[in-house]
């Protein structure tokens, strides 16, 4: 499916794309590319802006690792599990500052998504819906700026943090249209091509501006139409965005949160997360990579969540302490879990079968534990859900409706998939 | 198993099984004691087990929170010592009819790693994940000294056989050589080779996985894992790096001529003048036979199985390796009995 664009003009996208680079997908494609659908907020959402912010832990986090352990177990591994600020609900002994946030999160333990592929589960997972050899559907980060991003907001609405790479938009939206595609913020770097180029001043700079609004003005005066009202609105956000290249600057945070972060990338990427939602990015999506532990599964698990669990449970903190809790749904998912067989070389292998995911805040019942696995960890015994469920349970969480179609090219198509449901007792 | 008294020589090229003792789970590590008459390894299901190997008698010792890496003696107290993912080290009596824990202490904050005990007996050393040496009275568990330098995760110790000095080795390959009496670090040997960050995969491979000096005192040995492509797969080839223990340079890179994909898991050096090194990975386990003098070896003998762990019995003609499958094996670097 492709984006239906008002101008159905091939030549008028090269020529904003050449114009604003990376940028335009985010910022300055704000009416051109805009489906004829959903432009004003669902009544719904009246209100406060909700967010997403979802935590993708690369390759496939272990489940046993992480938030469904089974020491003593014949796939349990060396790790012991540990009490957390939710009696009776125990997690890995490698997330300790998480493990006190945990009346602030709950647990999906009973996932089984029956995908062991990691592009395919990584579609699963963030579209809602299985690959289908002839439809793309748009991701959850995509869906969320469409949905939840004020109009005017001069900020991307969907970003993405990693480590390396870095550019947009992503092709992520799908039939959303490349407004709503990620832009990816490399190794917490601002956006490609929003600084001011060094050869032109500012004074420079300006005058441009200015005669660009003055021609503006003159040209709209006796042929005004809403693709060039749409035209100087794109220049006009890309210029403000330019003009807040600061927010991704994570060094202006105070020295004493960065400390609080830990000096290290994944530290200030979470940080650049809260800096981030709170200038209201909409949907926020940080990298950790990589789990992909088919080799010494336990050694990899101790470097990786020894890096993600403080700054991690320090953002879950600051968010609750600012305020910003309720309005932010928290996901930390990946493609699938990992094996409960631990293999030859200390690995655990690809596992869509029984893993499980955490969710917290917008929505979100705080301190629950939803599914069950068996004694150790083979099977789902108790809620399967998959991702189908979880899809539906985040627009649920911040306020979509997930029954609610949108008009691409003409086809009417369900946000999420019909077939599927909310997790509704994990709902608050 | 066979007798010892008239043994044929030694000759890596002949060795063959001469033993076989069951776990019903994964098996980590194995040792034998040095009267010679057990074999001991430790399992997934967080115990060691104890084999004599004279008759096969199985005992389990059971105390440790999780999985046991590492395995020590007392050269003559019958004492053993086991490190576990705990973060304690208990002492045993290791020929107890029902072993039992006599001392139990929380000697690390996270994973102990290796344990190694000084030749006169008095010392034990300990190393771990909280990035420290630690040296213990060996006879009753007080804590001596804690050296710390490593930046990482420190994986292996030992101490000099003729010197007052314990090594360690750690993730990044870093080894350090420590004066036991002042706790001061004499010198550094180098062992990147042993270490890969994997910027695909964002995270660290690699480790002194083994340890060993000669019995005259004069060449390190370090094992672990080179020429890592693939991290997530663990793709890469042994290697045990020797170095010149006085100079601290190194003087050989043991590799393999095999297509073989893994680690060096243990090495030992032969008083018959050959080092022998243990593999795990991909490609199954081996035992490797090197002579100093080149970096190939002059022998590989293909086990059925991985060994995470190998040891020379004190009678100098057998190994021991321990097996994912549960196995532990003795093997006799002899021709067979005719």
């Amino acid at each position: 499916m492709k984006c239906h664009y008002a101008c159905q003009s091939d030549e008028h996208m090269l020529a904003r794309r050449k114009f604003l680079g990376t940028m335009a997908g985010a910022a300055g494609g704000a009416m051109i590319g805009m489906p004829r659908v959903v432009q004003a907020a669902l009544p719904e959402l009246a209100g406060k802006q909700k967010h997403i912010l979802v935590f993708y832990l690369a390759g496939g986090l272990s489940q046993l690792e992480s938030w469904d352990p089974k020491p003593g177990t014949d796939t349990g591994g060396p790790f012991r599990a540990i009490g957390t600020s939710v009696p009776g609900t125990h997690i890995c002994e490698l997330l300790p500052h998480t493990a006190k946030q945990m009346h602030h999160l709950s647990i999906v333990r009973s996932v089984n998504t029956k995908e062991n592929d990691h592009g395919k589960g990584k579609i699963c997972m963030t579209t809602g819906r299985r690959q289908e050899p002839v439809a793309e559907y748009p991701h959850l980060g995509a869906v969320g700026a469409k949905m939840l991003a004020p109009e005017q907001l001069p900020l991307p609405g969907h970003i993405h943090i990693s480590s390396r790479g870095g550019g947009g938009p992503g092709s992520d939206a799908a039939f959303l249209g490349p407004k709503y595609a990620s832009i990816t913020l490399g190794n917490g770097e601002p956006p490609q091509n929003t600084a001011r180029p060094e050869g032109l001043s500012e004074a420079s700079d300006a005058r441009r501006n200015a005669f660009r609004a003055a021609a503006n003005a003159h040209f709209a005066r006796r042929r005004r139409t809403a693709d060039s009202d749409a035209f100087i609105s794109s220049f006009d956000q890309a210029q403000q965005l330019m003009e807040r290249r600061d927010v991704f600057d994570v060094t202006k945070e105070p020295a004493a949160d960065l400390e609080r972060y830990g000096d290290h990338e994944f530290g200030r990427h979470c940080l650049l997360a809260r800096r981030l939602l709170e200038n209201g990015v909409s949907c926020v999506q940080v990298n950790h990579s990589n789990y992909d532990t088919h080799y010494e599964n336990f050694d990899f698990h101790i470097e990786q969540l020894g890096e993600f669990d403080r700054p991690f449970a320090t953002l879950v903190a600051d968010l609750v302490d600012r305020g910003m809790w309720n309005d932010t749904l928290l996901i930390v998912m990946a493609e699938f879990g990992r094996t409960p067989k631990i293999n030859k070389n200390f690995g655990r292998d690809h596992w869509g079968t029984a893993w499980s995911v955490l969710l917290g805040g917008c929505g979100i019942q705080p301190g629950a534990v939803i599914g069950k696995t068996n004694a150790n960890g083979t099977e789902v015994v108790d809620r399967e859900v998959d991702h189908g469920h979880l899809f539906h349970t985040y627009l649920r969480a911040v306020g979509v409706d997930p029954s609610l179609k949108i008009d691409a090219g003409g086809r009417s198509i369900p946000v999420a998939d019909p077939a599927a449901s909310a997790i509704t007792e994990l709902l608050a | 198993m066979s007798e010892t008294a008239a043994m044929p020589p030694i000759a890596p090229e002949q060795t063959h099984q001469v033993g076989e003792f069951k776990h019903d789970c994964p098996l980590l590590s194995c040792r034998f004691d040095p009267s010679g008459q057990y074999v001991f390894a430790s399992a997934y299901d967080f115990s060691i087990q104890r084999w004599d190997l004279a008759g096969g008698k199985k005992t389990p010792l059971a105390a440790h929170g999780s999985w046991v890496w590492s395995l020590a003696f007392h050269p003559t107290a019958g004492t053993l010592y086991s490190g576990g993912y705990d973060g304690k080290l208990i002492f045993w009596e290791a020929a107890a009819e029902a072993p039992v824990p006599l001392r139990t202490i929380d000697a690390h904050d996270g994973w102990v790693r290796a344990v190694a005990v000084s030749p006169d007996g008095a010392l034990l050393a300990t190393v771990g994940n909280d990035n420290l040496v630690k040296l213990w009275n060996a006879a009753d568990g007080t804590h001596v000294d804690t050296l710390a330098g490593h930046a990482h995760h420190v994986y292996n110790v030992v101490f000099h056989p003729t010197l007052p000095v314990v090594v360690s080795g750690d993730l990044k390959g870093v080894i350090r050589a420590w004066d036991v009496a002042s706790g001061e670090e004499l010198r550094q040997f180098d062992g990147a080779a042993l270490w890969k960050y994997d910027q695909g995969f964002g995270a660290d491979i690699g480790g002194v996985r083994s340890m060993a000096i000669s019995a005259d005192g004069k060449h390190l040995a370090c094992g672990g894992i080179t020429e890592v492509s693939n991290a997530f797969a663990g793709i890469g080839t042994p290697l045990v790096v020797v170095f010149d223990f006085e100079s601290g340079e190194k003087v050989q890179s043991l590799a393999t001529t095999k297509k073989f994909r893994g680690l060096a898991s243990d090495v030992f050096f032969h008083g018959e003048g050959f080092i022998a090194g243990s593999t795990t990975g991909h490609d199954g386990g081996h035992v490797l036979f090197w002579k100093l003098d080149k970096p190939e070896e002059f022998f590989a003998l293909k086990l059925p199985d991985s060994a995470r762990a190998m040891h020379l019995h004190p009678d100098g003609v057998r190994v021991g390796t321990a097996e994912p499958g549960g196995n532990v094996r003795v093997w006799q670097m002899t021709a067979k009995a005719t």
